[in-house]
């Protein structure tokens, strides 16, 4: 079991919690992930790490509520306990000295870009953070990536002292006006990072996503998270989640992504039916 | 000396049409005649075949003997002395081609039904013993810990071993329960997971600490583990990546590895979905590939989540097939339809990446390769189709690579498997020991359980040196 140290609602619809885990907070490198299982019914999900907290012993982790088990997670309280919590995962980021990097972070990935974003400053890199959502009140922890990186750029769609426009345009607009970065990062939805990889294709940008397919076991064991990349599988669990976006086949991702959206519907269904009194 | 009886007693089992619908155990267990019968057949020989033929050396005729005396709690002693998880052995081993195959009865076609008796006696305890009356007398603490890596069969042997002989053990394992390939991998209809827990519950009563949701490599890597008190480290981490066919339209939706569907299915119990969050395919019509006991336990699972038909695909003939002869007929019997000699050319999908169907080749037998079976060959222009809209491919796996990767100084083949010495399990980096899967790769529950054994005994003289 382990202990919610803390949870809030961060902005509409995106939780923050933070859990009990010293083990995982000793040894979390930026862009790895952990396995989550809230109970003996739930099952194993992967959620980005937002932040390792070693003095504390904590890991935060931020989800937007959308099925089961990220309503199972919403519906606890600080003082409550997970059954199951696995990490660190995956391979933590490249970490190097490259020039300037451009760090892009939507919906969760902005809690998830911004110890990548702090770690590539603190390599010595010129960081320029762009966080993107529909509204400005979707935006979080401007606070803590203006303390870590040189440059922090707001995309929304209400925004209105500039025009709306989509993160690619104003990737496209944001780089055609400024020096060309030596690297781009994106953590977030699917769709978000996909944007991205179109539009710095074109532009010869080297660009790194981080994808988050359905896993189960996260170690490797099921090869349930398998995506093409380069023409080969890969397992993002063992061999990413980081991988060069370019190389991504999105259009498998995607599908894979919603294959059992009927399950999960289902799945959700009955999770509020048996528990409408705390959702 | 009185007549030889070879009327070997009938295991009952759940009628086909009856088990094909439920995920009850299949195979029922002996009543107390019949395993006093079955017991009663064994001629207690003087030289102990039986006994050799056992990876782990259980003391066959001696837990036969008190079982037939009635001496009930004696025969478990003696079982369990050696084997920490009779339970599980008496259902999952191959004692056909193991302690069964030189049972001198066997050459009257009669073997004693070791494996049943060790079931009779491992489920007698668990029913009639309390866990005072369980608990095994342990010597004093030698004061080495040391870590398990791994809560399969090889590790909780190791472990149970280590404890016996007085030290201090912790075992790792990376999922949120113990038990590895047997809570993972085998179905409930063939091992039940509560028979699983309780024997790691035994494992626990020997004083054995685990720490579940862990995995070595991330959490601590091998040589932390030996820098920070642990004198010595035993590998049972199993062959966990699985293997693919690499033909096209492998990553359809609806196309899952074995070690994936079993998972959703045993350990996340996605056949209860949705009263468990985690779902599977149900799958009208499923196609498993391979030959295994891996390949039956994924068919007879479809069968029983209510597919309309499953089909197995292999590519050699039934001769050839791996999987242990009982699990073959328990599958045909249950309405397995079994395409031999036919091997995937390329999966079919929809514009949804949607599974819909396998195209296939027929297959001829050439000349044996290096296995000693007959090399499969393609029949040029005997391609056909079957529509499937699940498929699971069960072609066996080849070792996470996480541990290898994370420890220096450790060999291992190009196979990825660690090497490590055949009699003691040891390693090339000192006061490591490896056994089970992640020497051999994917073999039986009980061959990891004797690399365990092994491994404890050879670490047990290394820790008292």
């Amino acid at each position: 079991m382990f202990k919610i140290l803390l949870k809030e609602n961060l902005v509409p619809n995106l939780q923050v919690v933070k859990i009990e885990a010293p083990e995982i907070a000793k040894k979390a490198l930026p862009g790895q992930f952990v396995i989550i299982r809230v109970d003996e019914y739930g099952e194993r999900i992967p959620m980005t790490i937002a932040e390792a907290d070693p003095e504390e012993g904590s890991i935060t982790v931020i989800f937007m509520e959308v099925g089961t088990t990220t309503g199972k997670m919403a519906s606890l309280k600080t003082g409550d306990y997970i059954e199951n919590f696995t990490g660190p995962l995956g391979v933590p980021a490249e970490i190097e000295k490259v020039g300037t990097v451009l760090c892009i972070g939507g919906c969760y990935g902005i809690g998830g870009i911004t110890p990548i974003a702090r770690a590539m400053k603190e390599a010595g890199n010129k960081v320029i953070s762009i966080i993107e959502g529909r509204s400005k009140r979707l935006l979080y922890w401007q606070d803590k990536l203006e303390g870590s990186c040189d440059e922090l750029v707001t995309v929304t769609g209400d925004d209105s002292d500039s025009y709306q426009e989509w993160i690619s345009e104003k990737i496209d607009r944001y780089i055609k006006g400024n020096e060309k970065p030596d690297l781009v990062i994106a953590v977030g939805c699917t769709f978000m990072m996909r944007n991205v990889a179109e539009a710095t294709k074109d532009l010869g940008i080297k660009t790194i996503v981080h994808l988050s397919p359905i896993m189960v076991d996260g170690t490797g064991m099921c090869g349930c998270c398998r995506v093409e990349v380069g023409g080969t599988t890969k397992f993002a669990c063992v061999d990413g989640p980081e991988f060069d976006a370019h190389e991504v086949e999105w259009d498998l991702l995607v599908a894979r992504q919603v294959q059992y959206l009927a399950e999960e519907i289902e799945s959700l269904q009955m999770f509020e039916c048996t528990n409408w009194t705390k959702v | 000396m009185a007549k030889v009886n070879l009327n070997r007693e009938q295991m009952p089992r759940q009628e086909p049409e009856v088990r094909a619908k439920n995920y009850r155990e299949v195979a029922l267990g002996y009543s107390p005649e019949q395993a006093k019968a079955e017991a009663d057949r064994c001629i207690q020989c003087k030289k102990r075949n039986c006994v050799e033929g056992c990876p782990v050396n259980v003391d066959i005729p001696d837990f036969i003997l008190a079982l037939r005396e009635g001496d009930m709690k004696e025969s478990v002693r003696i079982l369990k002395s050696k084997n920490a998880l009779p339970g599980v052995c008496g259902r999952v081993c191959p004692q056909e081609t193991q302690c069964e195959s030189v049972c001198t009865l066997n050459r009257m076609g009669a073997p004693i039904a070791i494996g049943r008796l060790e079931r009779y006696v491992a489920d007698w305890e668990l029913l009639n013993m309390t866990n005072e009356e369980k608990k095994p007398e342990l010597p004093p603490s030698t004061g080495k810990k040391v870590a398990v890596v791994g809560t399969g069969p090889a590790g909780l042997t190791a472990a149970a071993d280590l404890a016996r002989f007085g030290h201090s053990v912790t075992m790792f394992e990376a999922l949120h329960v113990a038990g590895g390939v047997l809570m993972y991998g085998i179905p409930e209809f063939r091992l039940p997971k509560e028979i699983v827990q309780k024997e790691v519950d035994f494992v626990k009563s020997l004083g054995v600490e685990f720490k579940l949701d862990s995995v070595v490599g991330r959490i601590s890597t091998i040589d932390e583990l030996l820098e920070n008190g642990y004198d010595a480290v035993f590998l049972g981490t199993g062959a966990g990546l699985p293997m693919f066919m690499n033909v096209p339209g492998e990553n359809l939706n609806g196309i899952y590895s074995a070690n994936e569907y079993l998972t959703r299915v045993n350990l996340m119990k996605a056949y209860m979905f949705p009263e468990y969050d985690t779902p599977v395919k149900l799958g009208r019509r499923v196609a498993v590939i391979g030959g295994g006991n891996v390949a039956m336990d994924s068919a007879r699972c479809a069968l029983r989540l209510g597919s309309e038909k499953v089909y197995i695909i292999y590519r050699r003939s039934e001769e050839e097939m791996p999987a242990r002869r009982e699990e073959v007929e328990n599958a045909m019997e249950e309405g397995i339809d079994f395409r031999l000699l036919t091997n995937p050319k390329q999966f079919i999908g929809n514009d949804k990446n949607q599974l819909v169907s396998v195209e296939c080749y027929q297959m001829e037998l050439g000349e044996p390769d290096d296995s000693g079976r007959r090399r499969p060959i393609v029949k040029e222009g005997s391609e056909f189709t079957l529509d499937v809209d699940v498929a699971v491919v069960a072609l066996g796996t080849s070792p996470n690579p996480l541990i290898a990767s994370t420890t220096k100084g450790l060999d291992t083949t190009n196979r990825g498997t660690v090497i490590a010495d055949e009699e003691t399990g040891k390693t090339v980096k000192d006061r490591v020991w490896a056994g089970g899967d992640i020497v051999t790769g994917a073999a039986t529950v009980i061959s990891a359980m004797g690399a365990g054994k092994r491994a404890a005994a050879d670490m047990d003289k290394f820790l008292r040196s």
